[in-house]
């Protein structure tokens, strides 16, 4: 069995299923750099990202493909997930060898895993839509720190450009080490080393609009005021709102002072 | 000056979290001119209270003060609780750092009345067109009508906001009377006609006519309270089926009445919220409204109440197994989404997959139906020698298995006359 060991961009992963088609390599297996360190058997071979070969191999799947469909292929790929290339490139083999389309063969089990794991890439864009909180500098940049589950900072570039277009802001994903910038023109993709621990509040304070403070308290206390106790249901808090994403939501810090408690049921 | 603002949100935020309304969807409000926020896409949730509710708007009172006197309301005039108003910059500015931050997807604003019905509305109004016209933001407006408000000021309302909402508040008139002596369902009603009349209108010259206003979106939705008064489900269900097929609502919404009141016409404080059965009304509700259901369908006049122990559209089946087993392979989609367990989801993806091969039980399991439910209402490839249970015994299987989280709630509806 050959592996195919690209850099993990699109761009590499489109060259291997080239090259898969062109050397016909029909028991390929693709991984990424990081991941194949282990790798003992079989020989291994370096794909070297050409764009002009991932250009024909994203043609000929816009031919084949609708565009739910592809952007199903694309999420899937963001997911990251160690070994997702594999389905990938099953998938991509059971599309272009097919004569009509079965982009909807929930039947087939390659089709059903680029459907299921599109879906949850896609759940984790919407929560990413949903728990960005930023906070306000002196000079007037919003910015947020996350931490996705899955490489979603291309699928959200639209929603945040679209709706926050007379703010400068910054989205930073402090796993994968790159950011989104709008400097009021455009969107940038950003790389940047933070000369301050973003995780610890002392060390942001000083750094922060002279309000900033007040409308994170005000915000945690709407939260806690909107809460009705007769009705708790910790489970399904929970459920929508996982722990891990509670470090960066304001309304999830402990209250520094002078939150007022709901009245209890007069 | 802070601490007066934090005291007054508390108070504000706090009385209107009993309108259960918290929905951002539905409209079509894109950015324009590079301003603030943008409306077009479907709703998010940008945070979820300890009690499991969707946070997704600024829902405040601009006052709670109030010339009425609603007995199932905190904010009834003979309540003795603190009185605050904000002022409308207030609200604006809340609206917009919040908005800045992600926090919200816009503002929901009600009010307790003040002075009278058109003064208060007048100020409701103008929150929103500052907001829209000297801060050019698109972020979703939710604004509730004051009862008894003119119909000039529903139109200014219109124009600014993307849905708008008339609480019903009681099912029916006669709970009103008892409830709520100052209120009218006829203003009520009036209102509600008016703007399903506008909201139409709207649409078509929309459909004929360059560049006409938008007018509230994102339509109009009402809610009731449920539990405070003595209606059965059959009586609510078909109410709210009369909305949706007359007024054109978006939503009816039910809120299970929380005991905030000593008042001897009401359940007593302690009383368990009926939130099982605000759950199980919404299901009803979403099987009227993508399920393609009749309230009849749903309850009927011998059995008036949705079973609080299974959700209504395994009641429905097991009255009707004349219907199943149903042959997944072969048929019609409106039949594979009444089967329990199968969502929409499921079923499109059923049709879907089966144009390729004949599904077989594994094929389901992984699209992702719960075969523990679907088991007895279908058949699909390789299912010979399938055992024939009658409905009792489902149920009683199914509750077996299903240790229902709400157990301790599951007290009969109240009756209080």
């Amino acid at each position: 069995m050959t592996v195919l060991v690209y850099d993990g961009s699109l761009g590499g992963l489109l060259t291997a299923i080239f090259d898969i088609y062109e050397y016909k390599l029909s028991d390929a297996s693709v991984r990424k750099a990081e991941e194949t360190s282990y790798s003992l058997f079989g020989q291994t071979r370096t794909i070297h990202t050409d764009e002009e070969k991932a250009q024909r191999v994203w043609k000929k799947l816009e031919d084949k493909l609708s565009r739910p469909a592809l952007g199903q292929f694309y999420k899937t790929y963001l997911s990251e997930l160690p070994g997702i290339e594999d389905p990938l490139i099953r998938y991509v083999r059971y599309v272009l060898s097919a004569k009509g389309s079965v982009e909807n063969d929930y039947s087939h089990p390659d089709v059903l895993t680029v459907q299921q794991t599109s879906r949850k890439v896609h759940r984790e864009k919407h929560r990413m839509e949903a728990f960005v909180r930023f906070q306000l500098t002196k000079d007037r940049l919003y910015y947020s720190i996350i931490q996705p589950d899955f490489n979603v900072l291309p699928l959200i570039r639209k929603h945040f450009t679209d709706r926050y277009a007379d703010q400068k802001w910054l989205i930073y994903d402090s796993r994968r080490k790159y950011g989104l910038f709008y400097n009021l023109e455009v969107v940038e993709e950003v790389e940047m080393e933070f000369a301050i621990n973003t995780a610890d509040p002392s060390q942001v304070a000083h750094l922060l609009d002279e309000k900033e403070e007040l409308w994170q308290k005000l915000w945690q206390q709407y939260f806690t005021s909107v809460n009705i106790p007769a009705r708790k249901n910790m489970k399904l808090h929970i459920k929508h709102m996982p722990k891990r994403y509670w470090k960066f939501l304001p309304e999830k810090q402990p209250v520094k002072d002078n939150r007022i408690d709901p009245p209890a049921a007069a | 000056m802070s601490e007066r603002l934090l005291e007054k949100l508390s108070i504000l935020a706090d009385a209107a979290k009993y309108d259960v309304s918290c929905s951002s969807s539905g409209s079509n409000r894109k950015n324009e001119n590079k301003g603030l926020g943008d409306s077009k896409g479907m709703g998010i949730c940008h945070a979820y209270t300890e009690d499991g509710r969707c946070v997704s708007l600024l829902k405040i009172l601009l006052t709670n003060h109030c010339i009425f006197d609603c007995a199932y309301c905190v904010s009834r005039k003979s309540n003795d609780i603190k009185r605050a108003a904000f002022t409308v910059q207030e609200v604006v500015d809340l609206t917009i750092n919040f908005y800045r931050r992600n926090y919200i997807e816009g503002l929901f604003l009600s009010s307790g009345i003040f002075s009278n019905p058109d003064y208060t509305m007048e100020r409701l109004v103008l929150i929103a067109k500052k907001l829209r016209t000297e801060h050019n933001f698109h972020g979703y407006i939710h604004l509730k009508s004051i009862p008894g408000a003119s119909d000039e000021l529903m139109h200014q309302a219109g124009l600014y906001a993307d849905r708008l909402s008339v609480n019903i508040e009681m099912p029916t008139k006669e709970s009103l009377a008892v409830l709520a002596p100052d209120k009218k369902r006829e203003d009520m009603i009036r209102p509600m006609q008016y703007l399903k009349t506008a909201i139409e209108e709207n649409r078509d010259d929309q459909k004929t006519i360059k560049k006409v206003p938008r007018f509230a979106p994102a339509g109009q939705s009402t809610q009731m309270v449920i539990g405070a008064s003595p209606e059965n489900d059959l009586q609510i269900l078909w109410i709210a089926d009369q909305f949706y097929k007359k007024m054109k609502l978006k939503r009816v919404y039910y809120s299970g009445y929380v005991p905030i009141s000593t008042d001897n016409r009401l359940p007593a404080v302690g009383t368990p919220v009926p939130m099982i059965r605000e759950n199980r009304l919404y299901q009803a509700d979403w099987l009227m409204r993508f399920y393609d259901f009749k309230a009849e369908e749903i309850v009927t006049p011998e059995e008036p109440l949705l079973d609080m122990e299974i959700d209504p559209k395994l009641n429905w089946a097991l009255r009707n197994m004349n219907q199943f087993p149903l042959d997944i392979n072969k048929a019609d989609y409106h039949m594979i989404v009444r089967v329990p367990g199968i969502g929409i989801q499921s079923a499109k993806k059923i049709v879907s997959a089966r144009k390729f091969s004949t599904l077989r039980w594994d094929h389901l399991k992984k699209i992702g139906v719960s075969l523990n439910k679907t088991k007895y209402f279908i058949t699909c490839k390789l299912d010979e020698n399938r055992k024939q249970f009658d409905p009792l015994q489902i149920r009683q299987m199914l509750l077996a298995e299903a240790a229902s989280k709400y157990k301790a709630n599951f007290s009969p509806q109240i009756k209080l006359f």
